[in-house]
């Protein structure tokens, strides 16, 4: 595709003032998404895929400044035994961070990979993100890759006893960051991953996960509570015959959030579930992009995104299933829901699903609505007040999305974060 | 117990006069039926007892216990003792039985002043008086009435009733739907709860329900307002004869 004049100076302006840096032997991949990256250009407000989410703040050379919130709670899956990788405004904090080793796995930092010979994430590094910018370009992915500054790999080759745990703290107010993280699950492994913390006050990461044949993955994350960060994110997936994948985000509060999922379903009998559940207060936006794309037989997808938005709060939901010629029995499914406390919030929504296998069952429904009357007067005639009743049907709304958390302990911990959310916002 | 008087209430948005004047007084330990035909005003005046938007008190009163019962928010109305079995149960997806349930009792219990249930003795509770009702662990489980046939509906609103022991329960034709083994169910739930400091007011179309549930007084309801009351020999001529000749004869 031609790039118009106006983005390529935009971009080239943007990235003349960027230095790639020298991170491991990762130098190749850098050049090779600086390229695709120049070839696309930046993100501009009037893209077709930016059309409910304004790029320029994600995208201008200075981030806005972020307020740092101090931490007074307990860390998020505070409730369960895991190894803790910290990274303060971007960088990784062996003081902060667990030991780490553990069985089953081998964790490195990003700038560890070019020490190893022949290190597996070599070849790996922006691959994926390579391979999902068909059919939709993701820009901000390719410039993730040439400019991260830190990250994780983390091979998983047995059962880990304990999840994973990135944790990303905000310290300055005008960090900006790039994080990239390589993930390899071997066949038949698996682990979780779990991810929290306002990260900068901007941030832009990128996850690429690799799980052959038989492999799962469980990824569970909580977008933090400083509410002037702003966020970009991408996940790019690709599923191998019989794995697993199942990824689930909560957000509260953030004045900007994209998350964006790039699923291959490239082996048969393959599953991918993507959940999110998100609370919006004022001037909130969060936008989930998904692209799920079905190339093997009798895979499995779900996409369950829910939204709770109130004063003024924006959520948008841009959500594909493609499903390739000979991608026979599909079983697609994807359904967005955004819970509207007043006339103020919006949703945006654009599913869409295109098939060319004869064989498969696709649904996907949208909807937006008010709490049910009804059922808040059914709970006020027992006895419930008014606020804990709307609270107790705003997360009945918010379960589906939920309950794709497998392991109880994380999604118990998931809920109290809802309920302390809603108790902390009265009226 | 519960009295009203003089009752007025109009549909909030069609300017409609439902209740025309409704006097009633129910004594504690007592069961008092309203009959009436379709569009009598029954069901307004359970839900307007319980506290549902949509109506505007013109007029009258309504208190329990001497507590002005129009005044109170609907969760008040409950913690103050008054309970309305729905014609029509809700369903709510995503908030379990059992969830809704305690939260509603110790809902109750704060907003009196009491301490609140273990879940323990919650669990231990509501096994036993869900087992009277013949409701089985899986609906206890299942989201609230999701699913549910129109005779579990009707069971889980008495567990409710039985779970959270109120002073005034009001059944709003917690019959219609029922086959005969399920009304029996019912009505034995009910009856398990008569008790000396409890009055019931039971909204119903047919004397049927009312062979199950022995009312002290019968109430005949029409356009708005009670214009017979007697023995339970009044719902019997109900039975054989119809409105029509109740209604002539007091028109």
């Amino acid at each position: 595709m031609a790039l118009d004049d106006r983005k390529r100076s935009a971009t080239e302006e943007r990235l003349a003032a960027m230095q790639v840096p020298d991170v491991g032997c990762t130098g190749a991949a850098r050049a090779a998404a600086l390229e695709r990256l120049r070839a696309m250009g930046l993100p501009q407000g009037r893209d077709e895929y930016w059309k409910f989410t304004r790029p320029d703040t994600l995208v201008q050379a200075e981030p806005p400044r972020a307020a740092v919130l101090r931490h007074d709670e307990a860390w998020m899956f505070d409730a369960v035994d895991r190894l803790r990788i910290f990274f303060v405004d971007g960088v990784y904090s062996p003081e902060l961070s667990d030991d780490l080793s553990l069985e089953g796995v081998e964790i490195d930092r990003l700038e560890d990979v070019c020490c190893t010979h022949d290190h597996w994430a070599e070849d790996l590094y922006g691959t994926l993100e390579a391979a999902g910018q068909t059919p939709v370009e993701r820009p901000l992915a390719a410039l993730n890759t040439a400019f991260a500054g830190d990250g994780v790999t983390i091979r998983v080759t047995g059962r880990p006893s304990r999840p994973i745990n990135l944790v990303y703290t905000h310290e300055s107010e005008t960090s900006d960051v790039f994080l990239h993280h390589v993930l390899r699950i071997e066949e038949g492994a698996e682990a979780t991953i779990l991810e929290n913390g306002p990260a900068a006050a901007r941030f832009n990461k990128c996850m690429e996960i690799d799980i052959a044949d038989g492999g799962t993955l469980h990824h569970v994350r909580a977008q933090g509570r400083d509410h002037e960060r702003r966020a970009v994110t991408h996940v790019f997936a690709r599923l191998g015959r019989e794995s697993v994948f199942k990824s689930f985000t909560l957000t509260v509060n953030g004045v900007l959030t994209r998350n964006e999922t790039v699923i291959e379903l490239t082996g048969d009998d393959a599953v991918a579930h993507v959940a999110g559940a998100c609370l919006g207060d004022g001037d909130f936006h969060h936008d989930d992009t998904v692209f799920v794309t079905h190339d093997a037989v009798n895979c499995e997808s779900r996409q369950v995104f829910k939204k709770v938005l109130r004063n003024g709060a924006t959520g948008v939901f841009q959500g594909k299933i493609l499903v390739k010629p000979g991608a026979q029995k599909t079983d697609g499914y994807q359904i967005s829901q955004s819970l509207l406390l007043d006339e103020d919030s919006q949703f945006l929504a654009k599913p869409e699903l295109e098939i060319y296998a004869d064989d498969v069952i696709c649904s996907h429904g949208s909807t937006s609505g008010a709490i049910d009357e009804e059922a808040l007067f059914y709970l006020r005639a027992r006895g419930v007040p008014e606020k804990a009743a709307t609270d107790l049907l705003t997360l009945a709304f918010l379960a589906e999305a939920v309950d794709e958390i497998e392991n109880e302990a994380l999604r118990v911990d998931i809920v109290e974060r809802l309920q302390t959310w809603l108790e902390r916002r009265s009226g | 117990m519960l009295k009203i008087k003089g009752l007025k209430v109009d549909l909030e948005e069609e300017e409609k006069s439902i209740l025309k004047g409704v006097d009633l007084t129910v004594e504690a330990g007592r069961v008092h039926a309203i009959m009436g035909p379709n569009g009598s005003g029954k069901s307004t005046l359970s839900y307007v007892l319980s506290g549902k938007d949509g109506y505007e008190v013109t007029g009258g009163s309504a208190t329990l216990d001497g507590a002005d019962l129009l005044e109170m928010e609907p969760e008040e109305r409950a913690a103050a003792g008054l309970f309305l079995a729905f014609q029509y149960p809700v369903e709510i997806p995503g908030v379990g039985n059992m969830t809704f349930l305690r939260t509603a009792v110790n809902a109750q219990r704060k907003a009196r002043g009491e301490e609140e249930m273990s879940a323990t003795e919650f669990l231990k509770v509501i096994r036993a008086k869900a087992k009277a009702l013949k409701i089985d662990a899986d609906m206890l489980k299942r989201p609230v009435n999701v699913g549910f046939s129109g005779g579990e509906k009707k069971r889980n609103e008495i567990l409710q009733m039985a779970m959270l022991e109120p002073r005034m329960c009001i059944l709003d034709e917690t019959d219609s739907g029922l086959d005969v083994d399920a009304m029996k169910l019912v009505a034995e739930g009910v009856n398990a709860l008569r008790d000396e400091g409890r009055g019931f007011l039971v909204i119903t179309h047919y004397q049927r329900l009312l062979d199950h549930i022995k009312p002290d007084v019968v109430h005949i309801m029409a356009d708005g307002r009670i214009v017979k009351s007697g023995g339970p020999e009044l719902a019997l001529e109900v039975e054989n004869n119809g409105y029509s000749d109740i209604l002539a004869e007091v028109a």
